[in-house]
């Protein structure tokens, strides 16, 4: 049953990509229907899942034996508990409302069965990553996201910009998976064992220092995938593949393995001090960077992409905090998938009716023009900023009162990033829809089809009720209290200051935007005369620059240097004695003149050279 | 008779056939040169044979006739064949066998 969660997308990806041009016209029905057929699996494994006590209710499935070598014993096993539940639901149904949202989205691309069996493909590969039950297996799971991702990024790869983009993803997304497979071999070594019962109950003999640097590898990981500082260049360029891409990879889901990863191996952090202060420090960085650059983003893809940066740094930094964090990390990354999805779509949208234009200086009042798409932003909008009651205030708030909890600096970043998030939303909501319509000639925005919004409301639903349901209905702290364990959580603030105060820096940070980019007029053209900061957010912190001027420029002369070494060095030695060689051996050739009588002369001279040997003996 | 003049005929006859086959270019007489040292040689065999006594040197020198009869053979041939294809007997024209 938990392998048809896998098999079933899996098998849409094979058909469409085997299938060829004769599946062009029903091809994206099959993905949907694949997609949607597993999302009802995960439905029922649910609700079976209910029925059963809270301690019954982790499964784990034995496919067959995978690597068996010796004691490196490694199963094709999958583990279905309340946490991979989470991601499964998350996983087939946002992935299944996005797979609904491109049959609009993608109706006039040429090669839409391909994108349609690439997203099959990401969710079969995003499934299996949670539903493994070692780490090894993950990361059969962990690089088929990353393929997914890559095919999707330059899916238009047409475009060259699309095509570099979907390679720097690749190259940087490389550097984190050193760290996953430097984390599966050291839990090998030390521990013996890589699947995540083993590990948990192992690690409490390993060495304290070997625990430490598992917990670092696995940071390294999840800064990768989830486009942490300083491997967070990646996320912003990603923003060249089509919009559901966006809003499925780059947003909801794929994004937020690293946290995955984090709580997987929680039994790893929670034995290491320093690996945990690691994390939150990634954590808190990466959120201020991530708003600091959705600040000054005039596309608004990059802008919600600074965002999303963001908001998985609020679930790092979680995550960092020890059990107190877990629940709210997931929590967090729960209804970030809902109403980041919905905006990511709803940009989508509003791309879609502005001739694929995504500079927010040449929208503006569209709101009386696509008003669904408005609605669902706004409610997205409100959920992100962490309004009571949607769904971003509820896991957003526990996040904050926890990071106070362990330190007030902590505390204060994740305050000073709920005020900045305000800003930079609202700035793109007063950008997009409100003020003075500063369209293009020629553009005639228009709302967009059934199809394209239907699943925008779904998520604006979601937006608004999912951090009530998940906290009232589902109880998310009890429910994945098996998995991430007892925690006991101290609040140096109570609720009652600390509500109105981020509430307060909220509304401050909203306000601000909304006096600078709603009442006064906003230029067509960038302006350039800006302040320092506004420049470093607009070149994404620099993050590019550093990276070029540290590993690119210094790995290109490392580069040529080995290259002119084994072009002057070793091939020049090589081929300077084969040269001589043969040199030597064309100098000699010509002694063989053909006349009979050098022959001769030389059985002269030789035989007169033997004589007088002889001679010289008898002497 | 003093052996040695027999022994430097023998040398002079050498030199003269070794320096024909080094100088001239017509096959025959390059061929006629060899046989000339051949037969300085033998010169040489029958004088040292009749100085000290003994038939080894006459029978090498019969050895050497032998073996010169032969190689007559088969390298008039080689001349002849040559002459027919080439219609010259000219030993530096057929140079081909070289690097």
């Amino acid at each position: 049953m938990t392998a048809a969660l896998i098999g079933l997308p899996l098998l849409g990806a094979t058909l469409l990509l085997l299938g060829g041009r004769r599946t062009n016209t029903w091809g994206h029905f099959l993905a949907v229907a694949m997609s949607a057929s597993s999302f009802f699996v995960g439905v029922a494994l649910y609700i079976q899942m209910l029925g059963r006590s809270a301690e019954e209710r982790a499964v784990g499935q034995h496919l067959f034996d995978w690597i068996a070598v010796g004691t490196f014993n490694v199963p094709f096993g999958l583990h279905l508990d309340q946490l991979s539940m989470c991601f499964v639901l998350l996983i087939t149904g946002v992935g299944t409302l996005i797979h609904i949202y491109s049959i609009g989205y993608m109706e006039h691309d040429p090669n839409r069965r391909r994108f349609f069996a690439y997203l099959n493909l990401f969710v079969a590969a995003m499934l299996l990553l949670v539903l493994a039950d070692n780490y090894l297996l993950l990361y059969v799971g962990w690089e088929g996201v990353g393929l997914a991702s890559y095919l999707l990024i330059s899916f238009w790869q047409h475009k060259p910009s699309a095509a570099v983009a979907g390679k720097k993803a690749f190259i940087v997304n490389r550097v984190g998976d050193v760290g996953l497979s430097l984390a599966v071999m050291l839990m090998f070594t030390t521990l013996g064992t890589v699947t995540f019962q083993g590990v948990a109950d192992a690690a409490g003999q390993g060495p304290s220092l070997k625990i430490t640097l598992i917990g670092f590898a696995l940071l390294l990981a999840a800064c990768g995938k989830s486009a942490q500082f300083p491997l967070q260049s990646w996320l912003l360029d990603a923003m060249e593949g089509p919009t559901p891409v966006s809003a499925l990879i780059h947003a909801a889901t794929m994004v937020t393995a690293g946290v995955y990863l984090i709580i997987r191996a929680h039994a790893i952090f929670d034995l290491s001090q320093d690996a945990r202060t690691a994390v939150v420090v990634i954590g808190a960085i990466t959120l201020l960077l991530g708003a600091f650059i959705g600040t000054a983003k005039d596309d608004i893809k990059k802008g919600l992409a600074g965002s999303t940066m963001s908001q998985i740094g609020y679930m790092i930094l979680a995550a960092g905090l020890g059990p107190v964090g877990y629940v709210f990390a997931i929590f967090h990354l729960l209804t970030h998938g809902l109403f980041k999805a919905g905006l990511f779509l709803g940009a989508g949208s509003v791309m879609h009716g502005m001739h694929d234009d995504v500079n927010m200086r040449h929208y503006g009042a569209l709101r009386t023009s696509m008003k669904i798409t408005y609605a669902t932003f706004g409610l997205g909008f409100l959920a992100i900023i962490g309004i009571p009651p949607f769904a971003g205030f509820w896991s957003k708030d526990e996040i904050i009162s926890a990071a106070f909890g362990q330190n007030y600096l902590v505390g204060l970043a994740t305050l000073i990033g709920a005020g900045v998030t305000a800003f930079y939303m609202t700035r793109m909501m007063a950008m997009t829809f409100f003020g003075e319509s500063r369209w293009e000639d020629g553009v005639h925005p228009h709302e967009s089809s059934t199809v394209m919004t239907a699943p925008m409301m779904i998520l604006a639903v979601g937006s608004v009720f999912g951090g009530l349901l998940l906290k009232f209905v589902g109880d998310i702290e009890a429910w994945l209290e098996p998995v991430t364990g007892v925690a006991h959580p101290t609040h140096p603030i109570s609720a009652a200051v600390l509500i109105p105060v981020t509430l307060l820096v909220v509304a401050s940070g909203a306000g601000y935007a909304w006096t600078k980019y709603a009442q006064r007029p906003v230029p067509v053209v960038a302006p350039t005369d800006v302040s320092i900061l506004t420049r470093a957010a607009r070149a994404d912190a620099y993050g590019d620059a550093i990276n070029e001027a540290v590993f690119m420029r210094p790995g290109l002369h490392l580069t040529r240097a080995l290259t002119w070494f084994d072009a002057k060095g070793i091939d020049g030695t090589i081929g300077g004695v084969s040269a001589a060689i043969g040199g030597l051996s064309a100098r000699a050739r010509r002694l063989q003149n053909g006349y009979t009588r050098s022959y001769a002369l030389t059985m002269l001279g030789g035989a007169a050279l033997i004589a007088f040997v002889l001679l010289l003996a008898r002497l | 008779m003093n052996p040695n003049y027999y022994i430097a005929l023998a040398g002079i006859l050498f030199t003269i056939g070794a320096l024909g086959v080094l100088i001239r270019r017509n096959a025959i007489i390059v061929f006629m040169s060899v046989e000339m040292m051949l037969n300085a040689a033998n010169l040489a065999f029958v004088a040292a044979a009749r100085e000290t006594g003994t038939l080894d040197g006459q029978v090498a020198a019969f050895f050497v006739m032998v073996v010169a009869a032969a190689e007559v053979v088969v390298g008039l041939a080689i001349i002849v064949t040559i002459f027919r294809s080439r219609r010259s007997a000219s030993i530096d024209e057929p140079s081909l066998l070289k690097y």
